[in-house]
């Protein structure tokens, strides 16, 4: 039994890339991941990536910013120290909406930023995990999981058949910067 | 998916449609005619101002085809290249509309009845344009002078007002026409002459535009209250003409898509269309906001006096209802994302926002002319709104089948276009 984790099809050209997902796929090989220096047309379809869900959570954080900053300036304005303003009714709603549109803005734009921090573990002094260094610059790697009943020999020859440049056998996970 | 498509497929304009578009021109003289003699006395007056709110919405749909193709022109946008001949038929149709609005202007501005002013004093001013064009408004000395009209006569005034509207009409409906002419010659001869001619036409039209559409929109409509001036009228009535121009270029898109035309259109197209009409619905609640709230905020009589009237019991709810049918409409049904991929949704959307800036329109236009208590919805806006979407249909849709195919066949990014996928 070796102690091989992850088996990387590492590719320099995407369509070739696209040719070893279409090759592991059609062997019925389950894909751990893909990972790629930019953006692939098409590859979430191929790969059956689920739509994000970020857009509920910026609705959720835009709503929860508009009501703090609502209730905030109703405290502050209305229950709490009521002023006159140019003979202005204290609780006139037209003055509400500017920060209302603020915070709700700024709510959903700093909830977006840290649910997608804490869905892809990235968060500012932690080391980015990755798995093959050159993913970040001129490789297109597949990720297959070396612990499936697939004998390794196979899956090797299903990505160098599709134009892998080399194929690698980790036996850890992460190589990470560190 | 179809994946064989005809590009020589070219639009054929009959059937219902056809007759449809025929019988509203017809429905619309007869509820003018009903307005003008049937009626006559106060109704005529709100006649013209339904007259000159269709015919100034009209305008502005098509102007907002003519902005769509030139920005996309300019910005060399790849997606919408298989899309372009619906804008491009509402810019071939703007020099018919801005014919129309010439004649309703100068119809209501030449026409002139009696009215009894505050005073008990009886005078005579013209239909459309009263607050500055009336007689002795500017003549230092006259009993009816007005020292702030006089100061605005510059530009308020009958020479002026008409070289505005000719030069600014006549430029956007030259550049439009053009745009679409060179396209459609594209499909002939085939190399980038056409595209980089209509890449220049589109940089002047959207300086030339940009700069001008502000003085349009205070001459034809500010200016029916000419005491009242608001700098960003303009912008808000720029934001009104995209949104409706671009929410008439999807629901067009989606009637020829059932017809079974233009098949290599998918549901992204849609969803970028979608993404358009709902941002910029955003952006004119942003800038009609801007204007009330500056205007609630100073609180200065002479500002406050629009909204004042506004705020009459006739048209207080036709206020909420306008901010409730052109901010919260979209922004409710066209929020998500799976919302702008639904083809029902977003043709919902659209004729929502038809009918929304129509009243948008009105109480633009309404207060300053019959005013509260001669206002209403009856025949004459029923009437003319069907007889102006008769003209509208009709001259659209024959100029989509004037062209030599319904596909930008030979535009450099179409490949771009028909693998168009988000």
């Amino acid at each position: 039994m070796s102690n091989t984790k992850f088996i990387l099809g590492l590719f320099d050209d995407p369509d070739d890339m696209m040719q070893g997902i279409d090759n592991l796929q059609k062997n019925s090989i389950p894909i751990y991941d893909v990972y790629t220096p930019m953006p692939i047309h098409g590859i979430e379809a191929k790969m059956g990536v689920k739509d994000s869900r970020l857009g509920y959570a910026a609705f959720c954080f835009g709503c929860l910013g508009g009501t703090v900053i609502f209730s905030m300036i109703y405290y502050m304005l209305v229950h709490d120290w009521p002023m006159n303003v140019g003979g202005k009714p204290s609780f006139a709603i037209p003055n509400f909406v500017p920060f209302t549109f603020e915070w709700t803005i700024l709510f959903t734009a700093f909830g977006m930023t840290i649910t997608f921090f804490a869905a892809t573990h990235l968060f500012p002094g932690r080391a980015p995990r990755v798995m093959d260094l050159r993913a970040t610059d001129d490789r297109f790697v597949i990720a297959v999981s070396a612990k499936g009943n697939v004998p390794h020999e196979d899956i090797t020859n299903l990505l160098k058949q599709a134009g892998a440049v080399e194929v690698k056998h980790n036996e850890r996970k992460y190589v990470s910067y560190e | 998916m179809k994946t064989h498509n005809s590009f020589e497929e070219r639009f054929e304009f009959t059937g219902k449609l056809k007759t449809f578009s025929l019988v509203a021109i017809v429905i619309g003289v007869l509820a003018i005619a009903f307005g003008f003699v049937f009626e006559g006395g106060e109704h005529i007056q709100r006649t013209y101002s339904n007259l000159l709110l269709m015919s100034y919405y009209f305008v502005c749909i098509c102007i907002g085809g003519v902005f769509f193709s030139a920005y996309q022109y300019v910005s060399q946008s790849g997606w919408s290249a298989a899309l372009l001949r619906v804008p491009q038929a509402l810019a071939k149709v703007l020099p018919f509309a801005s014919l129309i609005l010439l004649i309703v202007v100068t119809a209501g501005l030449f026409q002139t009845h009696e009215i009894v002013g505050e005073d008990g004093k009886k005078e005579l001013v013209p239909y459309l344009y009263a607050h500055w064009a009336a007689h002795g408004l500017t003549i230092m000395g006259s009993e009816n002078y007005d020292a702030i009209i006089a100061g605005k006569s510059a530009f308020l005034s009958i020479p002026s007002f008409y070289a505005l509207l000719i030069v600014l009409l006549g430029s956007y409906s030259f550049l439009g026409w053009s745009i679409a002419k060179n396209s459609n010659d594209e499909d002939t001869t085939g190399n980038m002459v056409n595209y980089k001619k209509n890449f220049k036409l589109s940089v002047i039209f959207l300086v030339l535009f940009g700069f001008t559409f502000p003085l349009f929109a205070f001459g034809v409509i500010m200016s029916l209250e000419a005491h009242w001036f608001s700098t960003m009228f303009g912008w808000y009535n720029l934001a009104a003409a995209h949104v409706m121009g671009v929410a008439m270029i999807a629901l067009i898109i989606i009637y020829v898509r059932k017809k079974g035309y233009m098949g290599w259109l998918a549901v992204d197209h849609l969803h970028d269309l979608g993404k358009i009409i709902f941002g910029f619905s955003i952006f004119w609640t942003y800038v009609w906001f801007g204007q009330f709230f500056l205007t609630w905020y100073a609180n200065i009589p002479e500002e406050s006096a629009y909204f004042y009237i506004r705020w009459e019991p006739e048209f207080k709810w036709w206020f909420w209802v306008n901010i409730t049918l052109n901010f919260l409409a979209p922004l409710l049904m066209l929020m998500s994302r799976d919302a702008k991929r639904l083809e029902v949704r977003m043709k919902w959307t659209c004729i929502v926002l038809i009918v929304g800036h129509w009243l948008d329109y009105y109480l633009m236009i309404m207060p300053g002319t019959v005013g509260p208590k001669g206002a209403g919805f009856g025949v004459e806006e029923i009437g003319v709104f069907v007889g102006f979407a008769g003209t509208f249909t009709y001259l659209v849709f024959t100029q989509l089948s004037k062209f030599t195919s319904l596909i930008p066949k030979k535009h450099p990014f179409l490949e771009e276009s028909l693998h168009h996928h988000i």
